[in-house]
């Protein structure tokens, strides 16, 4: 799999915001059907490394290759033309739509005349939340009247139902109880069985190191090291985590 | 909302002695809410995105401005005082002058960064201003004669017999839209209303169109109108007097127009989509690769657009056009949409709410002035009923929320 080309290769990112450096040449790939963790403190720079795959920021510098093409991304509309969609931690969602429309949103089906067609996208959000989560049924209410884990399923449904080749999760299970963490982790195995390349970024190692196939480590906007975490143990990964040095062994 | 409105009607007609539900004052009051009604379906999407636009008001005065000059001072110059397209291209003229005006407001705002308060604040300096200097203050009149039917009047109504073809085309529209929405859902196996519960909201609809029509069409014309008009068609006046209905007046028609047209885009269409997620939540609709900056200027050119249908039946109805008018619509406008149920935080809001309240606080006003209330205490009476209306609209909501919860 690792010999194979890679789905997604960031090659020395760099963003500044008012003279600091955010994040500093770092270096990243992605295969398919592989999950990679995505760790370090608050503020290490793994969300905004990230933000710059799924265009919310432009790079000042770097490179990023799908499927070994140099592409451009410069909105969020790119990053989904490229297959790349991504589960914001706060979920982005517009709490005074639907489910229907919150799934649709920018990508809205038509009828022929060219208005909304809101049964069909009703109809197909159904499909897609019978998978996520059979018990849902609040279709004609506003998101934000939705629990935690409705709203999660929500911004899953929306990333997945697109044919997303690339999913970027930013702190999937932070608002999660154990019964819906589960839920999520049990999709994500899935979802790389059908050979989409995730990355889960996350503060917390336990949240990542039992489902990712290699963890990343970043500080102070530096990459510290990738591992693959058959190798490694939680406590190697926490030290790279906290004294910003690759282990001994690797 | 509704209750509201029939509590006002009831209350002012028995506090004034019977002089309110009349069909002559209620088709007055129809034509004099006209304006406002149609720039605060405009205003709803502004504060549906979470903006908010104080030049109405102005932007009113300066269109009328330049459709008034248009009419009576350029175009009779190249075609001469009876030309019948004065009135459409006096018209067109103000529309292209409203939404220039809405489209620079619009990109300030979306791509300079300025917030739509001082833009719009400023604006309503600025196009007051405008408005004087186009005639250095001086009022222009008349009016054209096929422009002015826009302000209704005795010219400016449709007659019975329109009315009634109207009233039948939205009944058909009320029960086409009950039936193919039921089918529709049925189509893909959703659940739908028994059947008796949609006979019963297509019924009151169309009760009340009902009602409209036969409220138009009991307003007679003054009694020398129709002579005059009897005499044109060579109709025999028979000795106990004739009497001709008004019919729809055209304003309220243009104003039902906007209503049904902006509660299209809003509903309907990905613009409409967009300004509502624009305002539940500004980074989801950008992340979701929706050009929220466009979607801003859009806004804001619908509203221009508006201002210049509403100065076309104000100018219309006055038969003039003088720099101060519209002064203060913006107050109204906005009044009436947040009375409507539109919440300033943005996401949420109907047209046909915000029509309501137009017509609530008309009612208000008109109401009070029958009863012979000096204006000062009228103006004390309309500002407690904003803060109140919009106290109570909150407590319900809260309610409602946590029923939902």
């Amino acid at each position: 799999m690792s010999a194979a080309q890679p789905l997604v290769a960031m090659r020395g990112m760099s963003i500044s915001f008012g003279g600091i450096r955010a994040v500093d040449d770092v270096s990243l790939d992605l295969h398919a059907g592989e999950v990679v963790g995505l760790l370090g403190h608050n503020g290490a720079g793994k969300s905004t490394f990230i933000k710059m795959l799924s265009g919310a920021y432009r790079p000042d510098a770097g490179e990023i290759r799908i499927d070994g093409r140099t592409v451009t991304i410069d909105s969020p509309r790119d990053a989904r033309r490229h297959g790349i969609e991504t589960i914001y931690q706060t979920l982005a969602l517009a709490d005074n739509l639907d489910a229907a429309a919150n799934l649709f949103l920018g990508r809205e089906l038509r009828t022929a005349w060219g208005t909304l067609d809101d049964v069909a996208m009703e109809a197909e959000t159904r499909q897609v939340m019978a998978r996520l989560n059979p018990h849902f049924v609040k279709f004609k209410e506003p998101v934000r009247a939705l629990s935690g884990g409705q709203r999660q399923a929500v911004a899953i449904a929306r990333a997945i139902h697109f044919n997303a080749r690339i999913l970027i999760m930013d702190e999937p299970t932070a608002a999660l109880g154990p019964q819906e963490t589960k839920q999520v982790a049990d999709l994500i195995l899935q979802l790389k069985r059908e050979g989409i390349g995730i990355f889960l970024i996350s503060h917390d190692i336990h949240d990542v190191f039992d489902l990712a196939d290699r963890v990343a480590v970043m500080k102070n906007g530096k990459m510290v090291g990738t591992v693959p975490t058959r190798s490694v143990t939680k406590d190697q990964v926490l030290e790279m985590i906290i004294l910003g040095t690759r282990p001994e062994s690797q | 909302m509704l209750a509201a409105l029939v509590s006002i009607w009831v209350g002012v007609d028995i506090l004034s002695g019977g002089a309110f539900l009349t069909p002559r004052n209620l088709w007055n009051l129809s034509v004099q809410t006209a304006s406002v009604m149609v720039m605060a379906t405009g205003m709803v999407l502004v504060i549906v995105a979470r903006h908010i636009d104080l030049s109405v008001g102005s932007v009113l005065g300066v269109v009328g401005m330049v459709m008034g000059v248009t009419q009576t001072e350029l175009l009779p110059r190249l075609m001469g005082y009876d030309s019948p397209f004065i009135w459409i291209l006096a018209l067109g003229a103000g529309v292209a002058v409203g939404a220039a005006i809405g489209l620079l407001h619009g990109v300030i705002i979306a791509y300079l960064g300025v917030p739509a308060f001082i833009v719009t604040l400023g604006g309503l300096l600025v196009w007051r201003g405008c408005a004087w200097w186009i005639t250095s203050g001086r009022t222009v009149a008349p009016m054209d004669d096929a422009f002015r039917r826009m302000g209704g009047g005795v010219e400016g109504a449709i007659g019975s017999g329109w009315t009634w073809v109207v009233g039948g085309l939205a009944v058909a529209a009320i029960v086409w839209r009950a039936v193919h929405a039921r089918r529709r859902r049925q189509q893909v196996g959703f659940a739908v209303r028994p059947v008796w519960a949609e006979v019963v909201v297509a019924g009151l609809a169309c009760a009340a169109v009902l009602a409209i029509v036969l409220v138009a069409n009991s307003y007679d014309l003054p009694p020398r109108v129709a002579e005059r008009i009897a005499a044109a068609r060579g109709l025999v006046v028979p000795p106990e007097g004739l009497s001709i209905a008004h019919g729809l007046a055209v304003p309220v028609l243009i104003a039902v127009g906007a209503g049904i047209v902006v509660t299209f885009l809003a509903r309907r269409t990905r613009f409409g989509r967009y300004v509502f997620a624009l305002g539940g939540n500004p980074e989801a609709a950008e992340l979701s690769g929706v050009d929220t900056r466009r979607i801003t200027v859009l806004v804001f050119v619908l509203m221009g657009v508006l201002c210049a249908v509403a100065a076309a039946i104000s100018t219309a109805r006055l038969n003039a056009a003088t720099n101060a008018q519209g002064t203060l619509d913006e107050l109204y406008v906005i009044a009436a949409t947040v009375i409507g149920g539109t919440s300033l935080g943005g996401g949420l809001g109907t047209v046909a709410g915000a029509m309501l309240g137009a017509l609530v606080m008309q009612s208000l006003q008109s109401g009070m002035v029958l009863m012979g209330l000096d204006t000062p205490l009228q103006n004390i009476v309309v500002g407690l009923v904003l803060v109140v209306a919009v106290w109570l609209d909150r407590l319900y909501r809260s309610r409602t929320l946590k029923g939902a919860a």
